[in-house]
């Protein structure tokens, strides 16, 4: 029998292959756009709008962790894009701005918080565990608001972004552009390996048949549990990355909108692929800047006044589009570009 | 007689005014094959539900090796040597046949906190994996996703994550449900072969498997034991003939 046991999962590694040159084609055209963005003219521009992708596909991907692969829907994942990004705001304006300093206290103060309100919101499933990880979203939103030392509801500004071991390095868009690229490179290898590993076994089973896993001697809850903290703290991540972007800190960073937009963003790149979430960030925040133009350019037969009508109120086109895709297209993006393999 | 292994007492479990385990005491001997059978509505899944931590008990108490059991959850009873399948079948459909069993294999082999390593490459895990599966003779179809097996298949299947748990005693909760014949057969057999390593509990309806494989047989009518012997004298009870009169013919 040892022998049978030796080629584990036979069918498995062929189609993971198969399926490989997607992260590899989507990393690369990360690694080139610098070089787009040299040329096109408009470097600051793309390399920010990029950059913000990237720091998105983070937050995504965090979110495409305990919900592509443990089927919880955490409707408060913005939370963590604000707890790091004023642990980079409020550290700043104290004085301590360096990288090395913000991030760990970030990701510290990330995990505290999943600790405690995963703890609490597993307790329940389904609609209640939504409506829940809304609640302390909600709930520290309000907080951010009512920091009035922190700009309250107008936020604040950062000074500069922060420093790395006292160098202002990150000052250069081409710098803080490579460093987001690695963030993002680290974030998606260490997920994938989370994914494949024993304990992202144990966390995918309980996601298909959780009395199973009970009865086989596992505590479902305890897996969970550091699920969401691991996810909390690559989200709080994400929020340290964005403030340093927008070189501005606000509550805005998690409305519950933003929370739903992340949701959004794994559903439309495809439920557990990790890349898929990657793609879904790209794909939403990308539309969300050009829909104005493309529908411009797109309704030429139609009179100036209505087309320039149809450019400002885009995001009536938006929102339907999303649905479609989301609706016709199973598994979202990932699920399209896996469809033609399948014939 | 020898300490039994697994000790109901006065166990009791109601919905509202519905008593649906009523004062039940039993007592397994270790290494026999255990058949708790009763008519339909007669309790026993709830009862195989309470001695596994599925549900709780109102009263009483759950005693396995001399432990009180009572109290623990089911994943503290599984660790200690307690295992079930379900009436209703219950695997992961999505994982293969094999990686079924290894996640049994991994709940009770090394922590499952480990972050890196590819899991379903593991050999420890796979190779007694492997062993379970062949056991119950599904070696050749260890890659196939478990959601695309046939039914008989499935039963087989949580047949081998329950033993690939190591229990000492096996809770077996009509393991034969649904299958056709020749399945059914098949799964006999592998009990039959099992019986000599491992202590059974068995819920059954098939009357032929259950009177050809118990030591000693249990009888549920209405939440109560109303019987525990060897097959031919429970065949012989007067009572037990008239509490399945007109449910079902007896062998």
């Amino acid at each position: 029998m040892t022998e049978l046991a030796e080629t584990p999962s036979a069918p498995m590694p062929s189609l993971a292959t198969r399926f490989e040159i997607v992260p590899i084609v989507l990393f690369a055209a990360f690694v080139a756009a610098p070089l787009f963005a040299m040329v096109s003219g408009a470097e600051g521009y793309v390399l920010s709008l990029l950059t913000r992708v990237m720091v998105f596909g983070i937050a995504a991907m965090a979110l495409d962790l305990i919900l592509g692969y443990g089927a919880l829907v955490s409707f408060g994942h913005a939370a963590f894009l604000g707890l790091g990004g004023y642990a980079v705001g409020i550290l700043a304006s104290h004085g301590i701005e360096d990288l090395l300093v913000q991030i760990p206290v970030a990701l510290a103060a990330s995990a505290i918080f999943a600790l405690i309100t995963g703890a609490i919101s597993l307790r329940t499933k389904g609609v209640y565990f939504i409506m829940i990880t809304l609640a302390f979203g909600q709930m520290l939103y309000f907080l951010a608001t009512s920091l009035a030392a922190y700009g309250g509801d107008d936020g604040m500004t950062l000074a500069s972004r922060s420093l790395v071991a006292g160098s202002s390095i990150l000052e250069n868009d081409f710098t803080f552009y490579w460093v987001c690229l690695l963030c993002l490179l680290g974030a998606y290898a260490f997920s994938r390996s989370v994914v494949a590993s024993r304990f992202g076994r144990v966390l995918r089973g309980t996601k298909e048949n959780a009395i199973r896993m009970e009865a086989i001697g596992f505590q479902p809850f305890r897996y969970q549990l550091a699920a969401y903290v691991l996810s909390g703290m690559m989200a709080g991540l994400a929020g340290c990355l964005l403030a340093n972007q927008a070189e501005f800190v606000s509550p805005a960073y998690m409305t519950w909108q933003r929370s739903g937009e992340l949701i959004f963003m794994v559903v439309l790149g495809g439920l557990g692929s990790l890349h898929g979430a990657i793609i879904g960030a790209a794909a939403f925040l990308l539309l969300e800047e050009f829909l104005p133009e493309i529908l411009h350019g797109l309704s030429f037969f139609l009179g100036e006044e209505t087309r320039a009508h149809l450019a400002e109120n885009w995001k009536m086109v938006f929102g339907p589009l999303l649905i479609l895709i989301v609706l016709f297209v199973r598994g979202g993006i990932m699920g399209l570009l896996r469809r033609p393999h399948h014939g | 007689m020898a300490e039994p292994l697994l000790e109901l007492r006065n166990l009791r479990k109601a919905y509202g005014a519905l008593i649906v385990t009523d004062d039940v005491s039993l007592s397994v001997q270790p290494g026999e094959l255990h058949a708790i059978i009763g008519p339909n509505g007669a309790g026993k899944t709830t009862l195989i539900h309470q001695i596994s931590g599925t549900l709780s008990s109102d009263s009483g108490s759950i005693l396995f090796g001399g432990e009180d059991f009572t109290h623990l959850s089911m994943p503290q009873r599984v660790r200690r040597g307690l295992a079930r399948s379900f009436q209703i079948t219950s695997i992961l459909p999505g994982f293969s046949a094999l990686a079924n069993v290894a996640l049994a294999v991994q709940a009770r082999s090394g922590s499952s906190f480990r972050f890196f390593g590819n899991a379903s490459l593991e050999k420890a895990l796979n190779a007694p994996a492997m062993d379970c599966l062949a056991e119950v003779g599904l070696a050749a179809r260890a890659h196939i996703p478990a959601g695309l097996l046939s039914h008989g298949e499935k039963r087989q299947l949580e047949l081998a994550i329950g033993l690939a748990t190591e229990p000492k005693l096996l809770l077996l909760d009509e393991p034969l449900a649904g299958t056709g014949h020749d399945e059914s057969q098949r799964v006999v057999e592998t009990l039959r072969r099992l019986k000599s390593r491992l202590t059974i509990v068995l819920i059954e309806h098939d009357m032929d498997a259950v009177f050809s494989l118990a030591d000693r047989v249990s009888v549920l009518v209405y939440g109560r034991v109303i019987a525990t012997d060897t097959p031919e004298r429970i065949r012989a009870n007067p009572e037990v003939r008239a509490a399945y009169l007109g449910e079902e013919e007896m062998v």
